[in-house]
């Protein structure tokens, strides 16, 4: 079921916690809701749950307007950050809660509900922990758990809050990989909150940035890295490299600094922002660009090796990070304190004032 | 002196055998001994005596009155109590904090005094109690007085034994069980009162034992009418003033019975809690 959210806003008190968001999350896809701490996330997931209410806006699911319907009437499954489950009953027992909960008229039989939850026990790989406490389950079990929990009253859809937050990187990673199979092969529509970029960027069809109570941007997570759409979009997606300066004749300049801006014509101050594997290295400055440093810092771990590197004769706010094949460092053989010059290959300028890129390709 | 490194700061041998010491001889002289000499006073004359001495006519009706009291406050506190702490710690709401603060009312005001407020408002010249005298009426002097003030002194107990629980706890579990479903009463049922369920009777055992034990309020607003009005504590008292030692003891070691046996069920329940918390996963369940 495909979930619309037209204008909405949530204020607490006089804070702000969401303005004005509008957003489609379509049919039996997985969308990710990736923002820094205090962004609203975990509002905008519980407004979608109806466990909060919008101070105004609506939300619809598929064509029905929900934005009224109490949560239990809304057939949403929700994975709580701290798994949430009743201390008080065993594994099965949570697990068959949901169904045992569902008024008289549609509530299954006894049997069927015991079939239920053995089929879920089985999906999560669990089956051996049915009377087991939750105290008694490490993390990644009572995350599993909650799943189960989650989607035995057959929701339509299913929202997430950090659902691997608290986890070890290793099984962080499997759970990843299991919900990424569970959903492909169930195609419920999925909702799931995170601070983790790479989580977002690797689990889901479609990323929702959030700031301050805000979209940023919703794309694809390929098209979302391709082509970030703000400053803090760029900012939030992993390193970036930024060179502020004077835009004139085509050419960006700061102290010794200076790059050529094909297809620029417009001039005055503007910032130029290169992602560490759209630049490459060299020992002699090209035609594009002449950019100067010295290196700072050399990191071998990893599928490439990362440059740290500090500007010669110019100024930046941030060191910049490069990032070089293992073949080319062992032909070229770099050190710390060599100089060494960058060369550009795909820009996003801009300019002051504007909070849209203009992107830059040197061929 | 010598300088033993090994032990711990404050683990002195001598040091622990005092202390030891001074608390075994405080507890002795302050509670043991004490609840000892009512039983051994009221058995001093013999069994015979004490049985007949309970089975005063009056001493009778004050135990039934002190139960009857007990009866009715008990499951109203229960009630009022848990809906109170429910409301404080799941809702937000203007006046919140100040509510909080009022619960403790009963406890910081001293008995005697709630005693006479309820006089003053409820009283033949009372404010709402001369109304009410007009529709024939009476509360105060007589069973209801006390039954109202009793509720009064007893109604934080419960309350202030959820609310830090079911604040620590949070609504997540709660939450959950709405997500999935659950309509109120079966969340309360099947998710919060399971949670809460010790605290729940440790509040009552105490509700209970305070309930029976009131003496302060209670003698302002009964009247002290033998075989009417005259609760136990009120009756053990009366009988004191009356000379009759082997009377007032006869009660004492009742109220005193009452107190153990409180004791006793509120030990019960903390084991019980401790033992479900420790339960090993094989012991569960089996199928
Ligand atoms: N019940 C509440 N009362 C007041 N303010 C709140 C409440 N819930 C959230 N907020 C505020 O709203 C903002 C957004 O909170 P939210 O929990 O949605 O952030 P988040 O993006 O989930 O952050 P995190 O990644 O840390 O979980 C925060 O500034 C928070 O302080
Ligand atoms: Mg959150």
């Amino acid at each position: 079921m495909s979930i619309k959210i037209e204008h909405l806003n949530k204020t607490f008190g006089s804070f702000r916690a969401l303005r004005d968001i509008s957003l489609d999350i379509p049919d039996g896809k997985l969308t990710a809701l990736l923002g820094p701490s205090g962004s609203g996330k975990t509002t905008l997931l519980r407004i979608i749950a109806g466990l909060e209410n919008a101070s105004d806006g609506r939300i619809l699911f598929g064509e029905r307007d929900i934005s009224r319907l109490p949560v239990k009437e809304r057939n949403v499954g929700f994975v709580f950050q701290h798994y949430a489950l009743f201390r008080h009953m065993t594994v099965a027992q949570n697990i068959a809660f949901g169904p045992e909960s569902l008024p008289k008229a549609q509530r299954p039989p006894k049997a069927e509900i015991r079939k239920t939850v053995t089929r879920l026990l089985e999906m999560i790989q669990l089956p051996e922990l049915a009377n087991r406490y939750p105290a008694q389950l490490s993390g990644g079990q009572k995350q599993r758990v909650a799943l189960a929990r989650a989607l035995a009253t057959r929701p339509d859809i299913l929202l997430l809050d950090e659902p691997f937050g608290a986890l070890d990187a290793r099984v962080r990673k499997d759970l990843r990989r299991w919900l990424r199979g569970l959903h492909d092969e169930f195609h419920f529509t999925s909702v799931f909150v995170t601070h983790d970029q790479e989580e977002a960027l690797e689990l889901s069809d479609q990323v929702v940035v959030m700031s301050q109570g805000q979209v940023e941007q919703v794309d694809s997570p390929t098209r979302l890295y391709a082509s970030p759409a703000s400053r803090f979009v760029f900012d939030f997606l992993g390193h970036v490299n930024i060179i502020s300066g004077s835009v004139t004749d085509g050419w960006l300049q700061q102290g010794n600094a200076r790059v050529s801006l094909p297809g620029v014509s417009v001039s005055g101050d503007a910032q130029l922002y290169l992602r560490p594997h759209e630049v490459r290295l060299s020992v002699e400055p090209g035609d594009r660009a002449c950019l100067p440093f010295t290196i700072e810092a050399i990191n071998l771990i990893g599928a490439e090796v990362r440059v740290e590197l500090k500007p010669d004769g110019w100024a930046c706010d941030d060191i910049w990070e490069v990032g070089i094949s293992h073949g080319e460092f062992s032909r070229w053989q770099p050190a710390r304190g060599d100089r060494c010059f960058v060369t550009p290959d795909i820009g996003h300028l801009f300019r002051n004032g504007d909070n849209r890129p203009e992107t830059v390709a040197w061929t | 002196m010598k300088y033993q490194s090994h032990h711990r700061v404050g683990d002195q041998p001598w040091l622990r055998r005092v202390l030891i010491l001074t608390a075994v001889t405080l507890a002795a002289l302050l509670l043991a001994i004490p609840l000892l000499l009512i039983f051994t006073q009221a058995f001093s004359a013999g069994w015979d005596a004490l049985v007949s001495n309970i089975g005063d006519r009056y001493t009778l009706h004050a135990i039934g009155l002190t139960l009857f009291v007990a009866l009715l406050t008990v499951p109203l506190n229960l009630v009022f109590g848990t809906a109170l702490a429910w409301l404080v710690t799941r809702f937000r709401f203007p006046g919140r904090k100040l509510l909080i603060t009022l619960i403790d009312v009963p406890f910081a005001v001293s008995p005697v005094v709630a005693g006479l407020l309820y006089l003053l408002l409820y009283g033949r010249n009372g404010w709402l109690g001369s109304w009410l005298a007009d529709y024939d009426v009476q509360l105060m002097f007589s069973w209801p007085g006390i039954v109202m003030v009793t509720i009064f002194v007893t109604c934080p107990f419960v309350a202030r034994e959820l609310i830090p629980l079911m604040q620590q706890q949070g609504t997540e579990e709660e939450e959950a069980a709405v997500t999935l479903g659950a309509s109120g009463w079966r969340l309360f049922r099947r998710v919060t009162l399971p949670n809460i369920k010790w605290a729940l009777i440790y509040g009552v055992v105490l509700t209970n034992a305070r309930a029976v034990g009131e003496f302060g309020a209670v003698s302002v607003v009964s009247g002290n009418i033998r075989g009417k009005t005259n609760t136990l504590p009120l009756h053990v008292e009366l009988l004191y003033q009356d000379y009759n030692i082997a009377g007032a003891f006869a009660a004492a070691s009742l109220l005193a019975a009452i107190a153990i046996l409180t004791l006793a069920i509120k030990g019960v329940a903390e084991w019980r809690q401790a033992q479900l918390l420790a339960r090993e996963p094989a012991d569960r369940n089996p199928q």
